[in-house]
């Protein structure tokens, strides 16, 4: 088996490394074909690896010894157990996905096998992600999938905004890094390895232990550390900033970001260390709330949004707040099904609204669609699949881990779950309303650009293949997983909850044992409040959007204020802008104006210079030329010299 | 008091008269004639020392060439006189000031017992028939042969430097190389010229004009 | 008979008059010259003094070495005025003061 786990991250470097390298010389087919078979292997491998683990084969231990250093051991190693089995087959699953479709997509981009090169590379780093056993080997992949990121939100480097927004993506993402970085860095501290069997083993002995001089535990601080990180990875308030602006890059990328990698590595961080987070009710507060804002308040913003990817950007915003409070409700079963779930229903959002967006050649504005339906039925029929998936309709594999997720958290007995209840609850009537709204603006009513329409078709078969492909396990995936992730012992030891915290077996609780939890779900799931407000928000953006087209704008020109908070994204880039970027710029500034070039080149390089310059301008004057002056000197020279050796 | 102390106080004083007569005088060829005498004394007081041939080495060297020396640049030179006497006295005060308090300072020095007859008692005279100079003369071909031979050097130097400081060309002097004059040859100063012969005059045609 | 301290007071004066001279013909470089061999003269009386009294003659031998840098040292001191007389038309101290800070 260790040879199918070393296989699988490594299937995907050597097509990455062979598009990249020799892109030009096996040319566009060729470079489509070794990656896409890379990750075909890669998947195959994973699903081998996925039964196996299912089969109750774990592994444990190191490939690689890297360095030791004054007995820290550094290494790169596997941890293959459920967790990891799951998000490899999520990761794979959807970037082969991904992959295809990029054939059609990509086209008639000069840069395709560089894209190819990339996108295998990210699903490499990914996979290194997933599969590490030790913090260092997560930190690695953490940092490539942060470059490879980079490199595919600026992959039409040509293009101003997508440099401003790679830069950004790279920069606020440092910013989440570096607080990883220090959580690192506090384990390794702390524990004195950097493995995480032995990390979690020894963690309950320190659950207690406090920094010196403070109150603040170990623990607290670790777990917030470790956390800034996911938040920057994940995109959460208020790291996410990066996230609408990576809409940038090409679709497919966006659909790999959002879906399968990048933003999943975050919420699988959490559910990794959830040994960890379990032994701090602060941590798990402060995730909580963050989870929350993220998910209600970027809802919002999806709201007011004309660019049909960045909708769809703003609610895997507020997707990723649900699964970050699944994390700090300590359901991360829960949290770790919604990942799962999300990863289809988002990448088929995506790749359906990359299907759009090629039909109508580039054209990214919802105000210049509509209507498309009739000229693109598979790409509607999907789009429509994933946007109920999406809402949360019973039945459909968004709504059995949104709706675990409210559950849990209403169980939770967190201080700040009350607060998050009340927004995901919220949240589920944005999210219905924003997802009816594009599919309405896009699909349905008059096209409102004549020109465009005419020449739009259905996309090519390798675009739609994808989009089949995912639907159905957006469909199915709830039925299947439900009962053995949620309430089973599916994830087995590799997550960890305290019987305090364990809001799921809560859940369980209600439900009615042996009966078959999906349906109990369903049925259970139609009347309550979050299914009713889904309902709600469906009819209002359907009454809002195809009834009376004119309220929109109506309600935008009465409620401006809110309107213009909501298009603004609350200000939070203006503020960065002035704050962060300003501030930097302020204090870089004053440290070059005032420190390097006042006090360093001033005054302690220039200033050595003109204090000599002035010495010497002075005592030059001591040098006049007259030969007799000089003997004079001497002589007197002489003369103190035999009175000091008289005198002493 | 015998003729030694007689001799050595007599060229003392002359010495110390003369020295001040080198420093005050206005004339350098005179302050030059002054330095003859003050170095004969001084000679004349190394003898009473028993150091012979130094004596006449000073006399040798200094009298019969340097001061020589000193005497030909001198009066090669056109010097303004009065320039160089402008403000003579204006550092006397400073100067002597610090001469007298030398001197003082040397008299402690020598009167703190250190140098009395005691501690240095006037040695015996040589015995009659004793060479100073060979005395000398067997140190330095011995003892200090390369102090002596690097002393030659420098000599040496200050010939070739004295001499690579004055010389000049003059462009303007007509000179002969003997020895270029002697080897010259017939093709260095005589050359054949071949030329068609003229044509007459009359013929000269126009065109050609 | 004489004692050691007359001719190192006797040295004592000389010194002292030559320095006198250096002050006082400060501007003519011919004369300073003279001082300048006055003042090892000076010198080379105290050597001989001591030598004598000591009964060491490598006091003398130092003398001997002490006359011939003093002899080049003339030599090229003169050669020097004499070019610098024909640059300059001059030997005045006053007008050598290209070396001024």
């Amino acid at each position: 088996m260790e040879t199918i786990y070393l296989l699988t991250p490594l299937a995907c470097l050597v097509g990455a490394i062979v598009a990249g390298l020799f892109g030009k010389r096996i040319g566009r087919t060729g470079a489509h074909r070794v990656t896409i078979s890379g990750v075909a292997i890669a998947f195959l491998l994973s699903v081998i690896v996925f039964v196996d683990v299912m089969n109750g084969n774990l592994f444990n231990g190191p490939v690689y010894t890297w360095a030791v250093s004054e007995g820290t051991v550094y290494q790169i190693g596997f941890l293959i157990d459920e967790l990891t089995a799951v998000m490899m087959v999520v990761v794979t699953f959807v970037s082969f996905m991904v992959h295809i479709y990029t054939i059609g997509y990509m086209e008639e981009d000069p840069g395709y096998q560089r894209f190819f090169s990339y996108i295998a590379l990210f699903t490499f780093s990914m996979l290194m992600l997933v599969m590490s056993n030790n913090f260092l080997q997560l930190f690695f992949g953490w940092e490539a999938v942060g470059l490879v990121s980079y490199l595919l939100i600026g992959f039409w480097f040509k293009k101003d905004t997508a440099i401003a927004a790679n830069l950004k993506a790279f920069l606020v993402n440092r910013v989440g890094d570096l607080g990883f970085l220090l959580g690192i860095g506090g384990v390794l501290y702390l524990f004195g390895t950097l493995d995480y069997a032995d990390v979690f083993a020894a963690a309950p002995d320190f659950a207690g232990e406090t920094m010196p001089g403070t109150e603040t535990l170990w623990m607290t601080l670790i777990c917030l550390l470790l956390f800034v990180g996911a938040m920057g990875k994940s995109a959460q308030v208020p790291l996410h900033v990066w996230l609408p602006d990576s809409m940038e890059g090409p679709t497919p990328i966006s659909a790999l970001i959002h879906a399968a990698t990048m933003v999943t590595a975050g919420i699988f961080m959490v559910a990794r260390m959830s040994p960890l987070f379990e032994l701090s009710d602060t941590a798990l507060n402060f995730v909580l709330v963050i989870g929350a804002i993220t998910a209600f308040f970027m809802a919002l913003v999806g709201l007011v949004q004309n660019d049909i990817k960045r909708v769809i950007a703003y609610s895997t915003l507020s997707q990723l707040g649900y699964m970050t409070v699944a994390l700090g409700a300590s359901a991360y079963a829960a949290g770790i099904f919604h990942l799962g779930t999300h990863a289809f229903f988002k990448a088929l959002l995506f790749l359906a609204a990359g299907s759009v967006i090629i039909a109508l050649h580039h054209e990214q504005d919802m105000r210049h669609m509509g209507g498309l339906r009739r000229v693109m039925p598979i790409t509607w029929i999907t789009m429509i699949i994933g946007t109920l998936a999406l809402i949360g309709t019973p039945g459909f594999s968004g709504f059995f881990s949104k709706d675990a997720i409210i559950e849990a958290v209403h169980y939770s007995q967190q201080p700040a779950a009350k607060f998050a209840h009340i927004a995901l609850t919220a949240g589920t009537f944005v999210t219905a309303f924003y997802s009816w709204r594009l599919i309405f603006l896009t699909f349905h009513g008059e096209p409102r650009d004549r020109e465009k329409f005419d020449h739009a078709k259905e996309s090519p078969w390798v675009v739609t293949l994808p989009l089949i492909l995912l639907a159905i396990p957006s469909v199915i995936v709830g039925w299947i997983f439900v009962e053995p992730m949620l309430f089973g012992d599916f994830f087995g030891s590799s997550i960890v909850v305290r019987p305090e915290h364990d809001t799921l077996a809560r859940l369980a609780e209600h439900n009615d044992p042996g009966h078959g939890a999906a349906w109990q779900m369903v049925a259970h799931g139609i009347l309550a409040l979050p299914v009713l407000l889904t309902a709600l928000g469906t009819v209002l953006a359907w009454i809002m959007y195809i009834v009376r087209p004119d309220l929109p704008g109506k309600l935008a020109g009465r409620f401006s204020a809110i309107y213009k908070i909501l298009l603004n994204k609350y200000g939070i880039d203006e503020f960065n802008e002035f704050f962060f970027a300003r501030g930097g710029r302020n204090i870089g500034n004053f440290f070059w104006r005032i420190g390097d070039v006042k006090l360093i080149d001033g005054i302690m390089v220039n200033g050595t210079a003109r204090v000599v310059g002035w010495v010497s301008s002075v005592v030059r004057h001591i040098q006049t030329g007259y030969v007799y002056h000089y003997a004079f000197a001497m002589i007197i020279g002489l003369f103190v010299l035999m009175t000091w050796f008289l005198s002493s | 008091m015998t003729f030694t102390q007689l001799a050595f106080y007599f060229f003392a004083t002359v010495l110390i008269f003369a020295a001040a007569m080198v420093v005050s005088i206005r004339n350098p060829v005179k302050a030059a004639l002054f330095l003859v005498l003050a170095f004969f004394s001084a000679a004349c007081v190394w003898i009473t020392l028993e150091a012979e041939f130094l004596a006449i080495v000073l006399v040798l060297v200094y009298v019969g060439a340097v001061m020589v020396l000193f005497l030909f640049v001198v009066m090669m030179l056109d010097i303004n006189l009065a320039r160089m006497r402008e403000g003579f006295g204006e550092y006397l005060p400073i100067g002597g000031l610090i001469a007298v308090l030398m001197v003082l300072e040397i008299a402690i020095v020598l009167t703190s017992g250190g140098f009395g007859e005691e501690q240095f008692p006037r040695p015996e005279g040589h015995p009659a028939g004793f060479s100073d100079t060979k005395e000398l003369g067997r140190l330095i071909y011995t003892a200090y042969v390369y102090p002596f031979e690097l002393a030659a050097v420098i000599l040496l130097v200050a010939i070739v430097a004295a001499i690579a400081l004055t010389l000049r060309k003059r462009p303007d002097t007509k000179y002969l190389d003997p020895a270029r004059q002697v080897t010259v040859k017939k093709a260095d100063r005589l050359r054949v010229v071949k030329m068609p012969a003229e044509k007459r005059a009359d013929r000269t045609t126009e065109g050609e004009a | 008979m004489i004692p050691l301290t007359h001719y190192l007071v006797l040295g004592a004066i000389l010194f002292a008059i030559s320095m006198v001279g250096i002050f006082l013909n400060r501007k003519n470089v011919v004369i300073l010259l003279m001082a300048i061999e006055l003042l090892l003269l000076a010198v080379n009386i105290n050597f001989v003094a001591f030598s004598h009294y000591l009964q060491d003659p490598a006091g003398e031998i130092f003398v001997f070495f002490i006359l011939t840098v003093a002899a080049a040292e003339s030599a090229i001191g003169l050669a020097i005025l004499i070019v610098l007389f024909r640059n300059r038309r001059s030997v005045n101290v006053e007008d050598l003061d290209l070396l001024k800070g």
